[in-house]
């Protein structure tokens, strides 16, 4: 379908080659890194190499691999659960647990690590009152290991099968269950043989999310001890000073994030199939015994319970009684926090509309291709992102400052983009692009062809039409990406960690090093602030998720 | 500036820093806390030595960090995290004094008598002492310092190791000069002034560690400890030796 305006930017080859130069370089800082891996890959240092082989991966990879399934498991099964209790059935507190379940998203995983720790380790107050009452505790499993990992990682991933499983069920389940036992299935034969395998791709696009999220994690492993790729990639380079090292425990990482990326893309793909709306119109919840509502209530409240509302009375407690922290320096973490936040969602929502517009506006095989490479950067783990992005700054600005040199001898400036906001922000853009450039996307595409069409009769054409019809209809979009990258880099540990400025020091960084200390009471106020603002986006969900159900 | 030798010595390694040729510093700081080349200077002292539960160990019963490798501490002994720098260089220490394979022995020694898994932290490990998970653990002093201000009445006590043989291992946090520094002499003058006096007292009193300046009293709790001898050898040894370290430790199985 030709339109005028389309046409007329084909005809022009200028902005097309401008356009595919700007996409080109988005890519950039997701690729970059992966290709500085490859060459890691082909260059091992050999000696540390044949060490870590022996002593350090198969124990990192069977953790990083039990980890991942068991999160992938409790995660997947609570979240389809959970989903569809509150999706097909009527029980006591539905409507307040359809979006309290969803609470847990604005708690970062190494927060629930840390306050986990703080209150069920051995010398933890609930260990020390049994002890009291009983004489002994050594029955309580220990919280510190992988089962506890798996737990926390699990109860703080599980939202992400929760919200598309749920939708899943809300727009095709009921319709289908009905038809199904229209044609004599009983109503749990339907349930499993029907409804559930309709829902199957958005469960495995929910799973595989929370085994990304698993795969990334720094902070919450890091707090349990338990040592997965991602700590030992931290580990080679601050303790055995082998940058190609972590280089190379990236790369392997990374071939496991590829397994689970390729089973993410395939399930989304699978997912488009049917998605229509209103299909949950007139038909009716399951009626579940009595001891069923009362068992079901149950499970939502005590996930609902140890998932959320136990941590955050916990971590208010601590926080309260160590306000005495609150002095002059937070001034100091909320402002880089507010400030690396605020521009990362500016940048990342002005390149995600650049990348949406050459989508609308050159829509070719190439600029597919483009986009997917630019918007890759989310399954890669930050502290992957973090070694990749330093490397190749680190050449550049070494490259750079050689040219100098020549051409001012040595009065030349110096150049050091390596631990300056740059970098940082470099990881930011590959990691969080798909975050922001999503809600973009399915934005710009509701504005359809012939809106355009009608402005542009009416003689509204070029900025204008941007200005006066795109922007307008655009707004909601752009405010939803931006406060979702906003939030993101908010809680993002392992880049802001390994590539900041020196002395920068933001509120997760902060978390971290209280942490890493064992303060736990002192890690809480940071952390109360970082769950405040995560609270932001998981409203905007929950009301837009009234609006769907 | 920063803490850890190691760290120091690293930096020192790369040619980030450069030599300092100060009387006062040379007069303030003693020799084993600084650069042979003063390139870095040590301006507080860390022991990290071993701790123990006063109601279940005998101060008799200890002596050495090699002790706690013998089989009467079956799983009664705590350790931090061997990721923690602190660890690494107590190990390199070892090495440099017994060599690796002594050292090696030890450290599974070490190992096989863990109680429970090692700690991201020492203070968690000391909490873990005070709550009867374990009975003695090895820490930085001034973590005890710490829980002591907060809990006085904690029953966990500082017991200085090997006071018959090499003595304490010791660290430093300490500062120098980068090597393209702007500000050479004002950055200079600011090193001089951290290793008088009164800035040493204030550096004493508020991280409960010790003065590398021998005529300047540490804090009031910190001098309850006693007096100690530091192991002597050189702290730019456990930089050197702190890669070693490191493996010989993933070799033991310490995590």
């Amino acid at each position: 379908m030709a339109t005028p305006a389309s046409n007329r930017y084909a005809s022009e080859r200028s902005p097309r080659i401008l356009a595919g130069g700007l996409a080109l370089a988005l890519c950039i800082p997701a690729l970059a890194p992966l290709i500085v891996i490859g060459f890691a890959a082909v260059s091992p240092d050999a000696e540390i190499w044949s060490h870590l082989a022996r002593f350090v991966l198969p124990e990192v990879a069977s953790n990083t691999l039990m980890l991942v399934i068991s999160v992938a498991v409790i995660g997947g099964m609570l979240g389809t659960s959970l989903a569809w209790l509150t999706a097909m059935c009527e029980f006591p507190g539905r409507r307040f647990f359809e979006w309290a379940l969803l609470l847990p998203l604005a708690v970062p995983a190494y927060v629930l690590a840390f306050v986990a720790v703080g209150f069920l380790d051995y010398s933890g107050p609930l260990q020390t009152a049994l002890r009291g009452t009983f004489g002994s505790s050594v029955w309580v499993p220990p919280i510190r290991s992988l089962g506890g990992a798996a737990m926390v990682l699990s109860l703080a991933t599980y939202p992400y099968v929760y919200l598309l499983a749920r939708s899943a069920f809300l727009t095709q389940g009921r319709r289908a269950l009905e038809a199904a036992q229209a044609l004599g299935y009983s109503r749990s034969q339907a349930s499993w043989k029907v409804a559930l395998p309709m829902a199957r791709p958005w469960i495995f696009a929910g799973i595989a999310l929370t085994a990304m999220e698993t795969l990334a994690d720094f902070g919450a492993v890091y707090i349990f001890n338990t040592r997965t790729f991602t700590t030992a990639i931290y580990g080679a380079w601050f303790g055995m000073r082998s940058v190609t090292t972590a280089l190379q425990l990236a790369g392997v990482l990374m071939v496991f994030v590829l397994i689970v990326f390729v089973i993410e893309r395939r399930s989304r793909a699978s997912a488009a199939f049917a998605s229509a709306r209103d299909m949950t119109r007139g038909s009716p919840r399951f009626e579940l015994s009595s001891t069923g509502r009362v068992a079901a209530a149950c499970f939502a409240g005590l996930i609902f319970a140890i998932g959320f509302a136990l941590p955050i009375v916990q971590l208010a407690i601590w926080a309260i009684e160590r306000i005495g922290d609150l002095d002059s320096r937070y001034f100091g973490f909320v402002s880089r926090s507010l400030l690396l936040a605020g521009s990362a969602a500016f940048m990342i929502v002005s390149c995600s509309v650049l990348l949406a517009y050459i989508q609308r506006r050159l829509p070719s095989r190439f600029s597919q291709a483009v986009i997917r490479l630019a918007t890759l950067g989310y399954a890669i783990p930050g502290a992957v992102l973090a070694v990749g992005v330093i490397v190749p700054i680190i050449f550049l600005s070494n490259a750079l400052q050689d040219l100098l040199r020549t051409w001012f001898g040595a009065g030349a400036p110096t150049i050091m983009f390596q631990g300056t906001l740059l970098a940082v922000l470099l990881g930011y853009l590959a990691r969080f692009l798909a975050v922001g450039f999503n809600p973009v996307e399915s934005g710009l595409q509701r504005i359809t062809k012939s809106v355009d069409e009608a402005a542009i009769s009416l003689g509204v054409t070029g900025a204008a039409l941007l200005r006066r019809v795109h922007m307008p209809l655009l707004k909601t979009s752009l405010a939803t990406a931006a406060t979702l990258v906003f939030v993101d880099v908010m809680k993002e540990m392992p880049i802001t960690l390994i590539v900041r400025p020196f002395g920068w020091d933001t509120l997760a960084v902060r978390v971290f090093e209280m942490t890493a200390e064992g303060e736990w009471e002192r890690a809480a106020l940071p952390a109360v602030a970082i769950v405040l603002v995560g609270l932001v986006p998981v409203a905007m969900l929950t009301r837009r998720g009234a609006h769907v159900a | 500036m920063t803490v850890d030798a190691g760290e120091l010595w690293h930096a020192a390694e790369r040619g980030l820093l450069q030599p300092v040729d100060s009387a006062v510093l040379a007069a303030n700081i003693p020799e084993a806390y600084r650069d042979p080349a003063n390139r870095w200077f040590g301006f507080s002292i860390r022991a990290r030595t071993l701790v123990y539960s006063t109601e279940r160990v005998k101060p008799e019963e200890l002596s050495t960090y090699e002790a706690l490798a013998e089989p009467q501490w079956k799983g009664r002994l705590c350790l931090r995290t061997s990721k923690k720098v602190y660890n690494q260089s107590l190990v390199a220490m070892l090495i440099a004094q017994h060599g690796e394979e002594l050292t090696e022995k030890v450290v599974r020694g070490w190992v096989e008598n863990l109680a429970t898994d090692v700690f991201a932290n020492d203070t968690q490990l000391m909490e873990a002492i005070a709550a009867g998970q374990c009975d003695v653990g090895i820490v930085n002093t001034y973590y005890f310092g710490r829980l002591l201000r907060d809990k006085p009445e904690i029953p966990v006590k500082l017991f200085w190791a090997d006071q018959e043989g090499s003595g304490v291992h010791v660290n430093v946090s300490g500062a120098g000069i980068t090597a393209h520094a702007p500000h050479r002499e004002a950055a200079q003058k600011f090193l001089e002034w951290l290793s008088q006096t009164e800035s040493q007292s204030m550096f004493a009193d508020r991280n409960l560690e010790y003065p590398a300046n021998p005529g300047v009293k540490a804090d009031s709790i910190v001098l309850e400890w006693g007096e100690f001898t530091p192991n002597p050898i050189n702290l730019s040894k456990a930089g050197e030796l702190q890669a070693a370290a490191v493996r010989l430790m993933d070799r033991a199985g310490y995590r």
